[in-house]
């Protein structure tokens, strides 16, 4: 009964399938559209097609692209929100690989607990995660008040920590960092724990163990989470909102700003799809390089 | 064992844990602190929420998230389920990376294409737009929590269950609803708390008259910053550890599928 078989297929498939078909896939055609449209007359788009004496046509232009790519504005803020992204990626690794290693060193019966613990903060609200920075970075809190005091005494003029590239910086890390733990831990978990035991038999020394060793083995495990960490935070909008004031300003928000405050959607549509091209570019990079590395990204 | 390297080790991994705690910890701290400037402590108090159970424009806020979040969840995870067990059992064209993209793409991008696109077809941005989109991004979750349930489930009981005579809905019924159920429920409470949580998305689907408790949270953190604020966040974080504890009795793999 293969048209019966057939039907339960699609009864099953069907209903999620046309639901992101309706609600992820058109949103997405119409970005694209919608970056080689004009502007509306009060913001937003103007009609892709036109009715005039010709009969029915298309009112299509490259205008976004080629404003795009003549102000070196934007050029200048994509390479600093992948610059942002790489330092952001580069220190959650940093931060990340000792404890994931810790966890996936510790006895069996703790690990679960210990994951659980890295988990539990980045279920928080987001926004809230954020908000303890303004907090811990405000003018009046500690850390600037000491940081401020150290300056003073050398003689160097006082610094804002809230409101500029460090507070986004650091947010983003803190933000991220969770999803560089756990495909790390994932990895490093498997390792066989004899390879280390033979090498030290043969004399290694720990750092020949690990830079010989485990850190080659865990290359999949590093492709992944710098995938999970550098794609968010190089899409950013609401972290560079919040902590960067003007000077930690990232291609995010002037995506947010063209869509809500400029209300010039096709241009922020051409921003959007130049990300959207970015991330993909990169992804299928780091994908390749992952299988090269002997493993999968989307275990 | 070279006791060095791993007592570095585990300095490290508390520093980081450090890292991942205190900030929330001060937060917590200054919900309950009597100065209005939030900077020095100076006496414990439960007056900021009791301002906050006063706020109407909170209340309503409140509200409209567990609402939008009762129904987001109920509707993503029927969907989330049938796209997982579709994604398990049969290779429909296009779905893996329905399911996938979204996942892979910026909240941002989402976004700003979903407000397009409501705008487009003339939807009114409101409960119902932020619904819809809340419904689209928990699917994905849902759909992945409940086919790593499936992946673990003996099929050979599917086999025995269809040997004995069963039709195909009764050992659906039966044999397989039963054994994903904890999985099930785990995405429906995944996707709660992704959709109540969700601020990015709401943000730019929500249009002028809707608001949610992250969205007022952003109103509160980007214009006045009062200590109000400190206490809806310690009762979130809260919420979100009592869902999580259930979650993580349900299915314990669940959470880290997540991701």
């Amino acid at each position: 009964m293969p048209s019966q078989e057939r039907l339960t297929r699609w009864l099953i498939g069907g209903p999620p399938w046309l639901y992101l078909l309706l609600l992820f896939v058109a949103p997405t055609l119409i970005m694209v559209a919608a970056s080689f449209g004009w502007p509306g007359a009060e913001g937003g788009l103007a009609p892709l097609l036109l009715r005039d004496a010709q009969g029915l046509h298309f009112d299509l232009t490259l205008d976004n692209y080629t404003d795009l790519a003549a102000t070196t504005l934007y050029a200048w803020l994509f390479l600093k929100s992948l610059a942002y992204a790489v330092v952001v990626t580069l220190c959650c690794l940093i931060l990340a690989y000792p404890l994931a290693l810790t966890i996936a060193k510790s006895p069996k019966r703790w690990r679960n607990a210990l994951l659980l613990l890295v988990i539990l903060p980045f279920w928080s609200n987001f926004l809230v995660r954020i908000y303890a920075w303004m907090i811990i970075l405000g003018p009046q809190a500690g850390l600037s008040r000491l940081v401020n005091g150290v300056l003073a005494w050398l003689h160097l003029e006082p610094v804002s920590l809230l409101f500029s590239p460090f507070a986004v910086l650091i947010g983003l890390i803190y933000v991220h960092l969770p999803f560089m733990i756990l495909p790390l831990y994932a990895n490093l978990e498997k390792h066989d724990p004899a390879l280390l035991d033979a090498a030290r038999d043969l004399g290694a020394k720990p750092w020949q163990c690990f830079w010989q060793i485990t850190f080659p083995l865990s290359r999949p495990g590093v492709i992944a989470g710098a995938i999970l960490v550098f794609i968010p935070a190089l899409g950013a909008f609401a972290v560079p909102d919040i902590l960067g004031g003007t000077s930690g300003i990232m291609i995010g928000n002037v995506i947010k700003m063209q869509f809500l405050e400029a209300r010039d959607w096709p241009f922020g549509s051409a921003l959007s799809i130049v990300m959207t091209i970015l991330v993909l570019a990169l992804t299928a990079a780091a994908a390749w390089a992952a299988r090269r590395a002997g493993g999968r990204i989307y275990d | 064992m070279i006791r060095q390297p791993a007592t570095l080790r585990w300095l490290a991994a508390i520093g980081v844990y450090a890292f991942l705690y205190l900030p929330l910890l001060i937060v917590i701290l200054h919900s309950f602190n009597a100065s209005k400037l939030g900077t020095q402590w100076s006496g414990f108090t439960l007056h900021w929420y009791q301002v906050l159970l006063q706020d109407d424009e909170m209340l309503r806020a409140a509200y409209h998230s567990l609402l939008i979040a009762a129904v987001a969840s109920a509707v993503s995870t029927v969907l989330g389920t049938l796209a997982g067990l579709a994604l398990h059992r049969y290779k429909l064209r296009l779905l893996p990376l329905l399911i996938m993209a979204p996942l892979a793409i910026p909240e941002l991008l989402s976004g700003v294409s979903l407000l397009i696109f409501f705008v487009l077809i003339n939807f009114t941005l409101g409960l119902a737009s932020i619904m819809l989109a809340h419904i689209a991004f928990c699917i994905s979750f849902v759909a992945i929590v409940v086919r790593s349930r499936l992946v673990g489930m003996d099929p050979a009981l599917v086999e025995a269950a269809r040997d004995l005579g069963a039709t195909p809905w009764q050992s659906f019924r039966y044999i397989t609803l039963p054994l994903i159920a904890p999985g099930i429920v785990a995405g429906a409470l995944l996707a709660f708390t992704l959709s109540i949580d969700d601020f990015v998305i709401t943000f730019f689907t929500a249009g002028v008259d809707a608001s949610t408790l992250p969205l007022r949270i952003y109103t509160m953190i980007k214009i006045t910053v009062t200590p109000e604020v400190n206490a809806i966040s310690t009762i979130l974080v809260l919420l979100t550890l009592v869902i999580l504890a259930i979650a993580a009795r349900l299915a314990p793999s669940a959470l880290r599928s997540g991701t």
